[in-house]
Formats: C-alpha cells, sequence, structure tokens
C-alpha cells in the first residue's frame, strides 16, 4: 500500500521526519517496504526567463538563447526545442544539476558554441500535465505564471514528498487507505485524528429515491448498497492538487466524476462506481445473481460469459456492472454525461476474489474488495464523494439516497478482564495502561477493577477476543518489553526422539561412515520416468496442478532420481561418488484418492566411478543387516526388475520378507539418462527392515575352549553360487560348526574351463569340550560327500 | 691347564667374529654343546686321579659359566643388532598421505534440521513426524483457514484432488498432535512441505519445522525465551531476537522472528539489507480457534506455536545463494559440509 507523506499530514499533526515515522510504524506492525523519495535527486533545477533567441550559426536546428536566470545571472543556453519562444518563463538545469532520473548536467559546447545548462521538459522533472498543466507537452515545460527567477523549480512544483510502500497485513484491510493508516499513525504518535471533510449540500429539488428503483436481491454477497443521484453534472477536469494525488499514487486523471472515485477509493478505501443515469433503463438498478450464460462488456471492452457465480448490477434488463470488478460499457461515465448515479457498496470479499480469478480480469476495485471493505467505509466513502462533488461544484446532490442493508451492523463488545490480556503476553500492564492504549486505537473501553468492557470500532472486524486486544496492547506497549522466560509454568517432559526416529539416524550415520554422502532430491517425478524404468503405475499419486510434467507424480521409488543424480555428477567430471536419501514414497490407496494416499520410506544408496562394483553396494546392505537385523536370515534372490541388470543384481530378503534390492542398473536405462558408466544402487523399505530389527540381546558366553579351523577349497561349475555351497556346509557340519566364511574364488590354470574354485574358512569348536581330531574330520568328510552329490562340487 | 686357557681364548675369539645368531648358536655347540669340547672335558674325568677330581670339575664348570657368559653377551649384542635392522627396514616416510577411510557427510539441510531438534529435545520437545500427503482439514480448516480463504488458492498449493493435497507447511502436525495428547505438549514437527513456487530463492519442495507448546499459562514471554535459546545455539551465544507483529490465521498475536545478522552482528551488511536483522521465522499465541477445533479447552490452556524454514537457515548458515544447489546432489557440493 502507497501512502504519500504529506496526505498523511492532512489529518495528522506529524511533527517527526520521515524516517522516524518509518521506525514508529514498524514498532507497531507496518513495515515499511520501500521509501521513495519522490524527485530526491533533482538538484539546481531553476527558473529563468528567455529573453533572446537567435538561431545557431552553425546548425539549423539549434538555437542559441540567452536568459535571465535571477540570482544565477544571465546565461547562453543552445537548445533544440521549438515551443520555446522570447519571454517565457522555463525550467533550467544549471552547471553541475542533476535531473528526475539522476542523470547530471554540465556546462559544455554544441556546435562550437557555449551552453550553461539545458531547459528541462517536464518528463525531465518527473512529472506529467497531472501535477502541472503543460508538463506533458513535447518540448520544454513553459510555466504559465510570472514567476521569480532564479528560484528552485522542485520547490515551486512541489516535488519531494516521500511516499512509503507499506506491507499492510491480511488482518488490517482497513489500513488499505491513506485514511486507515493516518488511524494508526495518530494512534501511534498519541495525536488525534482529523477525519476527513465529509460535509455538503444538497438540493432539496433533487431525490434519488423519487428518480431511480434501487433493489438488491442478492444480500449475502452484497449487504450493503447505497446509491446517490447527482443532476446537471459538469464533467471536466479536475483541480491540479486532487490532480496531482491521484499523480503520486500512480494514477492518471480521466474528469472529474471518475477521478472523485479513484481519490475516495485511495483516501477511505471504499470502491466507488459512478453510472450515467441515462443509460440504466427504466431508471433502475438491481443487484443480483448473473443468469448462466448472461454476458457483459466491461469498460476495457473485454466480453465476459456468467453464471450463477457472479454477482452482477443490472438495470431493468441488463448487467450494467460485474459488481466490484469493473463497470459495464454500457453505462459509463461519457464527456456530455448529465446525470450520475454513485454506488458504495460492500461485496462479499471471497465471491469478489473468486469472479476475478475465474474470469481473469482485475482491478484496484477488486483488488481493494478481496482484501475486504468493512462496514463503516460504504458511509464514509460515499460522505466523501459527495463533499468533493460539492467542492468541485460538478453537479446538485440529491437530498436523499438508497440504503439497502441485508442486516443491521453492529459494533462488537468483548468483556474480558485486564489479567487475561496480560496472561497472553506473559506480562503484567496496569489496568489503566491497557485502557489508554485501547481508547486510542479507538476502542471504547470501560474499567471495572480487573474487568474490563471494551467496544471494538466497526472498521476493525479482525478483532474478536481478548487475544486480539493482548496483540493491540503490546503493538503499542512495544515488543521490546517483552521478557524472555522459559515456561516458568509448564510442566516438565521427556523429550527427545523416539526409538524409531534414532535408528533412522544412526541408519543414515552408518551411510555416512561408508562415505556416502547424503542427498535430498525432488518427491515428484514426471511419468515418462515411470515408463522409462517401467515401474508399476497402478497406484500413481498424480498432481492436479503441477509446476511441469516433470514434477507432476509422487515418486514410488527413490532409485530413479538418484539414477539422475549419478548421471548429474558423472556429467560433470565428478567421476566417483556415493549418495543416498532416506525419503518417503507414496502409493494411492483408492483410485480417486479418497483416503490419504500410504506414504513408505525407503533408504536409497548410489555409488559410481571406477571402484565401484556389485560388491560395494552389497557391502552396504551386508554392513547394515549386521548392524540393525543381527542373527537375521539374510538371503540374496537374483532380481528380475526390468531397470536392473539381469546378471548383477539381487532382491534381499529378510527372513523370507523382501525388503529391498541391490545391484547395477540397468546399462540401457543410465545410457537413456545420459552416462555410460556403471550406477549401482541399493534400495531398502524402512517399514520391513524395522520389523526385522534386533530385539532384546542376551549376550552368549564366548567358549573357554580352543577352535580348529579347517580351509575347504572346492571346485564347482560356474554357475553354483556361494550361498548354494555355504548352504550344504552349514546343514552338514554338524553342531561343531560354528562358522564359515568364504575367503577366495579362482579361476584359471589349475581349474578347468567353466569351474571355479571356492575357498571356505570353517570354524569348529564346542562350548564345554575341546573337540578332538577325529570328530572334525568326520564332519568334513560329511560336507565333502554331500556338495559332491548335491553340487557336484569336488575338492580342489 | 694351558688347555683350558687355550679353550677360553679361543671360544671368545670365534664368539665375537660371528655376525648372525645363528652362527651363534653353532659356536655355542661346538663349545658348550652336548658334544662341545668343553664337555667333552668332563669326559675327561675318569682319567683324573681321585683326589684331582674336585678341583677338576670346579675348574671345568667356571671355564663353562665363563664361556656362557661369552655367548649371552654376544647373543643380547647379535639381537639388538637384528632388532635395529628390522626397524631399519620396516621405516616408513611418515609423511606420505595417509591410506584415506573416505567419509561421506549429512546434508546441510539435515545437519540444520538435527541441529534444531537438538536443540528442543533439550527442553523436552518430542519431534512428531506427519504425512506429507494431507487432508484439507489439516492443512486448512483446524487451523483457521477457512475454505475460500486467499492462502488457498491454487497457484501456490499442490492438490491431488479438491480434498488431498501436498501439505504446503509442517503446520498440520501441531494439529494431529494436539487431536491425540493432553497437554502438557511440546513438540517438534519438521518436514517436507510443498508450494508452487520455482526460482532462485523458492524451491517447490522445501522443508520446515514447526514447534507448539500446549500447557497453563504459556505466554509471549516464554516464546521469546524458548527462540532466545534456539537462536543461541544455532548461530552463536551474541545473536539476539526482535518480535515483529504479524498475522498468521492460526496465532493471535502472531509475531515474525528477526534475529541479529550473523555476519555483520547487527552493524548492516547486504546480507540483512543494512538492517542488522534478519528474518527467521513466523510464531505466535496459538488461537483459540485452532485450541477448540482440536479439542483443547483455550480457557485453561493456551498455546505457542512458530514454523520456520530449514532451506532459509541453511542458506543464512552456509552462505548459499541458490536454493536450487541444496537439490542438485552435487558431490563436489556435498562434501563440503560437516561430517554429520
Amino acid at each position: 500500500m502507497k501512502i504519500p507523506f504529506s496526505w498523511l499530514k492532512d489529518y495528522v499533526d506529524i511533527d517527526c521526519s520521515a524516517e522516524e515515522l518509518e521506525a514508529k510504524l514498524f514498532s507497531c506492525g507496518f513495515e515499511v517496504e520501500e521509501t521513495l523519495y519522490f524527485g530526491e535527486k533533482i538538484d539546481k533545477i531553476v527558473t529563468c526567463k528567455i529573453l533572446k533567441i537567435e538561431k545557431h550559426p552553425n546548425a539549423d536546428k539549434l538555437s542559441v538563447c540567452t536568459v535571465d536566470a535571477g540570482k544565477y545571472g544571465t546565461l547562453q543556453i543552445i537548445t533544440a526545442a521549438t515551443n520555446v519562444f522570447e519571454g517565457a518563463i522555463v525550467p533550467v538545469a544549471l552547471d553541475g544539476s542533476t535531473l528526475f532520473n539522476g542523470e547530471k548536467i554540465r556546462k559544455g559546447k554544441l556546435r562550437g558554441l557555449e551552453s550553461c545548462g539545458m531547459f528541462c521538459s517536464g518528463e525531465e522533472l518527473g512529472i506529467t500535465d497531472d501535477w502541472y498543466e503543460g508538463a506533458s507537452v513535447h518540448g520544454i515545460l513553459i510555466f504559465r505564471e510570472d514567476l521569480p527567477l532564479g528560484e528552485s523549480v522542485k520547490d515551486i512544483l512541489g516535488i519531494g514528498d516521500v511516499i512509503f510502500d507499506v506491507n499492510v497485513t491480511a488482518n488490517r484491510p482497513d489500513c488499505q487507505s491513506v485514511l486507515g493508516m493516518a488511524r494508526e499513525v495518530a494512534a501511534v504518535l498519541g495525536k488525534p485524528l482529523k477525519m476527513p471533510d465529509l460535509s455538503y449540500n444538497t438540493d432539496a429539488g433533487v431525490s434519488t429515491l423519487k428518480t431511480v428503483k434501487i433493489t438488491d436481491d442478492a444480500f449475502d454477497l452484497c449487504p450493503r448498497y447505497k446509491g446517490r443521484l447527482i443532476k446537471d453534472v459538469k464533467i471536466g477536469p479536475s483541480p491540479e492538487w486532487m490532480r496531482r494525488r491521484l499523480f503520486s499514487m500512480g494514477l492518471k486523471s480521466i474528469n472529474n466524476v471518475v477521478d472523485i472515485t479513484n481519490f475516495v477509493l485511495l483516501e477511505i478505501g471504499q470502491p466507488m462506481h459512478a453510472f450515467d443515469l441515462r443509460d440504466l433503463e427504466g431508471n433502475e438498478i438491481n443487484v443480483r445473481r448473473a443468469k448462466k450464460g448472461e454476458k457483459i462488456i466491461t469498460l476495457d471492452e473485454k466480453e465476459f460469459k456468467l453464471d450463477e457465480n457472479n454477482l452482477v448490477i443490472c438495470d431493468a434488463e441488463k448487467p450494467v456492472a460485474l459488481a466490484g470488478v469493473m463497470g459495464g460499457l454500457n453505462s459509463g461515465i461519457k464527456d456530455d454525461t448529465k446525470d450520475v448515479l454513485f454506488e458504495s457498496a460492500r461485496f462479499a470479499r471471497d465471491n469478489i476474489r473468486k469472479t476475478s480469478r475465474t474470469l481473469g480480469q482485475r482491478s484496484d476495485s477488486s483488488a481493494r474488495f478481496e482484501k475486504g471493505v468493512d462496514y463503516l467505509s460504504q458511509e464514509i466513502g460515499l460522505k466523501r464523494a459527495l463533499n468533493l462533488v460539492d467542492k468541485l461544484g460538478c453537479g446538485k446532490i440529491a437530498c436523499d439516497e438508497y440504503d439497502l442493508k441485508g442486516e443491521q451492523f453492529k459494533e462488537k463488545t468483548i468483556e474480558t478482564t485486564v489479567d487475561k490480556i496480560n496472561g497472553v503476553l506473559g506480562l503484567d500492564i496496569a489496568a489503566d495502561t491497557v485502557k489508554n492504549i485501547l481508547e486510542r486505537l479507538d476502542f471504547k473501553v470501560t474499567l471495572d477493577g480487573r474487568n474490563i468492557t471494551v467496544i471494538v470500532p466497526l472498521y476493525r472486524e479482525d478483532v474478536e477476543g481478548y487475544p486480539d486486544l493482548a496483540e493491540e496492547v503490546i503493538r503499542e506497549y512495544g515488543y521490546d518489553n517483552i521478557t524472555p522466560t522459559l515456561l516458568k509454568t509448564s510442566a516438565i517432559t521427556a523429550g527427545g526422539r523416539n526409538a524409531e526416529q534414532k535408528s533412522a539416524e544412526d541408519l543414515k550415520d552408518l551411510l555416512i561412515g561408508y562415505g556416502y554422502n547424503e542427498t535430498i532430491t525432488y518427491s515428484f517425478v514426471s511419468e515418462k520416468e515411470f515408463d522409462l524404468f517401467g515401474l508399476d503405475k497402478s497406484r500413481l499419486i498424480r498432481i492436479l496442478n503441477p509446476i511441469s510434467e516433470d514434477m507432476a507424480i509422487m515418486r514410488t521409488t527413490l532409485i530413479p532420481s538418484l539414477v539422475r543424480a549419478a548421471v548429474y555428477n558423472i556429467n560433470r567430471q565428478n567421476y566417483d561418488g556415493k549418495l543416498f536419501e532416506l525419503a518417503k514414497t507414496y502409493f494411492a490407496v483408492s483410485g480417486d484418492n479418497a483416503e490419504l494416499p500410504e506414504e513408505k520410506e525407503v533408504l536409497c544408496f548410489a555409488a559410481f566411478g571406477e571402484k565401484e562394483d556389485y560388491f560395494s553396494v552389497k557391502g552396504v546392505t551386508d554392513g547394515i543387516f549386521a548392524a540393525f537385523c543381527y542373527g537375521k536370515e539374510i538371503k540374496y534372490v537374483r532380481s528380475s526388475e526390468k531397470f536392473m541388470h539381469p546378471t548383477r543384481s539381487a532382491d534381499i530378503f529378510v527372513d523370507g520378507e523382501k525388503v529391498g534390492l541391490i545391484g547395477q542398473v540397468h546399462p540401457d536405462i543410465v545410457a537413456a539418462c545420459g552416462a555410460d558408466k556403471a550406477v549401482f544402487v541399493g534400495e531398502i523399505r524402512i517399514d520391513i527392515l524395522k520389523k526385522h530389527f534386533n530385539g532384546k540381546i542376551t549376550a552368549k558366553q564366548v567358549s573357554k575352549f580352543p577352535s580348529v579351523e579347517r580351509d575347504l577349497a572346492v571346485i564347482t561349475e560356474e554357475d553354483v553360487l556361494c550361498d548354494d555351497v555355504v548352504s550344504v556346509i552349514k546343514r552338514n557340519g554338524g553342531k561343531i560348526l560354528e562358522k564359515v566364511s568364504l575367503f577366495d574364488v579362482y579361476r584359471g590354470n589349475q581349474v578347468a574351463m567353466g569351474k571355479k574354485s571356492m575357498a571356505f574358512n570353517l570354524v569348529f569348536g564346542s562350548d564345554d569340550r575341546t573337540l578332538n581330531v577325529k570328530e572334525v574330520d568326520d564332519a568334513i568328510e560329511k560336507i565333502l560327500k554331500n556338495l559332491k552329490s548335491e553340487l557336484n562340487a569336488e575338492l580342489r | 691347564m694351558q688347555e683350558f686357557d687355550e679353550l677360553r681364548k679361543q671360544a671368545k675369539t670365534e664368539a665375537e667374529n660371528t655376525v648372525s645368531l645363528g652362527a651363534l648358536n653353532d659356536v655355542r655347540a661346538k663349545f658348550i654343546g652336548k658334544n662341545g669340547e668343553i664337555t667333552a672335558l668332563l669326559r675327561q674325568m675318569k682319567d683324573i686321579p681321585f683326589e684331582e677330581r674336585a678341583s677338576f670339575g670346579k675348574k671345568v664348570n667356571d671355564l663353562k659359566e665363563e664361556v656362557s657368559a661369552i655367548f649371552e653377551k654376544k647373543e643380547r649384542e647379535l639381537k639388538e643388532k637384528e632388532r635395529e635392522d628390522r626397524f631399519k627396514k620396516e621405516a616408513v616416510d611418515i609423511t606420505l598421505p595417509g591410506n584415506a577411510v573416505k567419509v561421506g557427510g549429512a546434508h546441510p539441510l539435515n545437519i540444520v534440521k538435527n541441529k534444531i531438534i537438538d536443540a528442543f529435545c533439550g527442553l523436552g520437545f518430542e519431534v512428531f513426524e506427519g504425512p506429507e500427503i494431507d487432508s484439507d482439514y489439516y492443512c486448512f480448516q483446524a487451523l483457521n483457514i477457512p475454505k475460500d480463504h486467499p492462502a488457498r488458492d491454487m497457484q501456490d498449493t499442490f492438490y491431488i484432488n479438491d480434498n488431498i493435497l501436498l501439505r504446503p507447511h509442517t503446520s498440520p502436525g501441531q494439529v494431529r498432535t494436539m487431536e491425540n495428547k493432553k497437554p502438557p505438549i511440546k513438540i517438534l514437527s519438521p518436514g517436507r512441505v510443498y508450494r508452487a513456487d520455482d526460482d532462485a530463492s523458492h524451491s517447490p519442495m522445501f522443508h520446515q519445522i514447526e514447534g507448539l507448546v500446549v500447557d497453563k499459562g504459556v505466554s509471549l514471554c516464554d516464546l521469546k525465551g524458548l527462540l532466545d535459546t534456539f537462536v543461541k545455539l544455532i548461530f552463536d551465544e551474541d545473536t539476539k531476537t526482535r518480535f515483529r507483529p504479524s498475522y498468521f490465521p492460526f496465532t493471535e498475536p502472531s509475531v515474525e522472528v528477526d534475529v541479529t545478522c550473523c555476519k555483520c552482528h547487527g552493524k548492516g551488511c547486504g546480507l540483512c539489507k543494512n538492517t542488522g536483522w534478519i528474518e527467521i521465522l513466523g510464531a505466535g499465541v496459538v488461537n483459540k480457534n485452532v485450541l477448540k477445533m482440536s479439542g483443547i479447552d483455550p480457557e485453561v490452556y493456551s498455546g505457542l506455536a512458530f514454523g520456520l524454514g530449514i532451506e532459509r537457515i541453511a542458506m543464512i548458515k552456509y552462505g548459499i545463494s541458490d536454493i536450487r544447489t541444496l537439490f542438485e546432489s552435487n558431490v563436489r557440493f556435498l562434501e563440503q559440509f560437516d561430517r554429520r
């Protein structure tokens, strides 16, 4: 919200600087986002009178002017302007001066003759006709008045206002106007508010009620509608003071009647509309919902097709305005308009917003209504408009008006205690101080001991109870007075992460220890990714309004995201890397997503680079199971996932339940993602892993008796798996076999083609005795016999 | 007894001339081994007259001890030398680079998140993680943001359907906790949130932490105390907070919280746009309607809530200028942060 300092001064006797006011506003909740110093840069531009104009001897298009610049003496100025004449008083930028846009002017030679400065146009002073009649002319600004010479043009034109761009929070629509901000300024400075002049004279011979018929058929969307007739209107330009005000707020002057409605919007915050009475069929206004298919062409010549959700202002036959948004082209003010009907209404905030959004039509009026216009503004707004009509002498004001109300608006009363207000704040502000602050803010306060009764002004629709009053009090009392305390009245609680949250952190720490860097990638991917990776789409969750197709589907696995991350790195010369992410995946529970989807947390990790292979990612899962699922049965079974390398990937089972997969990503898929390097990944479902976490641990005594170790190298067919051999060994090793571990795989010289040798270390032992050689030999014999019969494996 | 002197001399010379433990053992065997020359002397005993046997035996034993001592001394010398040789051989260039056990690292956003959680856990807060895809009720209505409130516009929030959406803030965590827990409540609700925004300072997915306290008599002063403690742990000991009035539908009064700029310590710099202050979070006293809707009696209990963006804190703390860097997975970027 832009607020000119000069305008505020009309309503409050401000005795501090703009900077001080900015700080005061900040402390009471109105942050000045930007302070614009209008014409701040203009310097050393003064009035001068042109005494003589001669042709430049060396240039056809230049003139040499001799000017009287008062105390700056007689100067020679070269100009290309053609609208200057002898005797004209014009602004001249002297040597070393600065224009509105910051451009510096120095004296210099033009085609051999010295110019001591430059004449200025309105644009070079940052103004238009709305600021000073004649400023928009093509050429040099020529003053209409006989002004003293050598005087500052900035002062003469009154350029140099400060404009605050204030951030008004959504709960304070009442401050979306100069008057609203002035109320706050008055309160924070402890000064009285001087209301704008709302008085006006009426003409007993003009009656709204007898001339026009106004009805409101939609009080839910239009709870208040005021209408007043002005007869014998003389459309013409507005006075300079009004145009300047509009100009400083960025509005262009149109004509006196339209300017008055705009002025009231800025000053009071009430959007108004003016109808040309002769365009209102049957001299009638009817507020109602549009009929389906009904059309309107708005003032900006755009046509809209409406339905029952749109509120329209109609005459006896047709819509003449899109309520609160824009007037119809069929009923606007024209140069020859004679009779005007002013509308000052309150429209439902949400309805205006919806209409504006769905039709894509916005205006200053709709923007204002969307923020909310209070009940009081229709009254003040219309009065102020009539006051201006009277002041500008632009017509005869009717002696009566329509004021249609859906309900009686009553001020809210809050009954509470000073202690409750203090309780919210944690302070002990004296009852008198509380009363005093609230009264400064226009609340009516009755104090009875600790009880306080507060009548809320109509424009403060945001204030509903004592917490709101507490906010009003602390806003003015000062947030600096809030002293830190640490929950002195609250009970002590244990706090901390729960076991599940702790184990997730432990899991991440393990990955970090393994050299993996944590990453975070988007939860949504493109549908194309599902097709590329051949993922199941039966439980897909689509975003209705995605930013782009690349972020349209909630992911069901993290693998594509991490493959993309790996490829991203490889393509940026980060050839080695290890990444992991712990995040949710999302699955629809029903086709229409009537229920909340399932969210399943997964751990995904990816490794790429020369040293990585299938076993580097298997090392990670082996480590996870050793750390979190000690003693559980872990099985790796060749995976049939389409996006994985067919012979270098495995599904992982813990105690028979599938918990995830690891391996190399299918080279075709990595290639389709844009890299020709191997990428290895693993993904573990946390919810399933959690079920197999170490339970209660009872320590097992380590045997006091020596163990016996035997190494066994067996030759098998190439397709026999390590696990196959281990499982035969375990099944046949008897109770004394404590541990089997592979320590070498060999292919080459002493092993036939198509076969391999696997060497295992076997540890035998007992808790209650030293083993004898024979029982170990017997176990080995049994193992070898069964390896032969089950796997056709030979001792090497 | 010339033979004795000769043997002593011989043993001594031969012992001194040996250069290895193996050779020394050979020499030792030659003189005092089972078949050694000195041992052989004892076998001459039977030829010695009876009366001289005792003195002869003593002499032989003396000689044997004497020679043994020589050998032991030599053995010590040789062992010492052997150890020296071994250490010489085992010498390493102690300045060569170590065998790196490469350690990974946590994501900067999670480092910050964990610091925040640790700070508040110490004050008795629990951690509650709600669903990321949630209903309109939990995301808006229960937070005092009724239908048609401007904050719910389609361009801000990602919808799955009319009623289900990607949560635009972690505040639903407040409601879900209050529905299931009796005061005293102290929780943090961290997690991913989503809004349809994508530029250098906005990401369509980002992270927030919501904090909530509900108990008897908690006030704005307590909020100040909590946040003062927290910012000191996240930034540094000198960090101060400032409250500014603001507006959120779910708190009343609402405040915007600024901290003294961690770069210039309040003097004014580019980071704080010369104000000396940086806005880091929004907070307030929980709106009575929100408590009521979640089944908590606002006449008995009051609440405090705060919500902050983890990206914002991380970007300030680590001097990151483009939010998108945080989601690019570039290992060279990720390697820079604390290990956890």
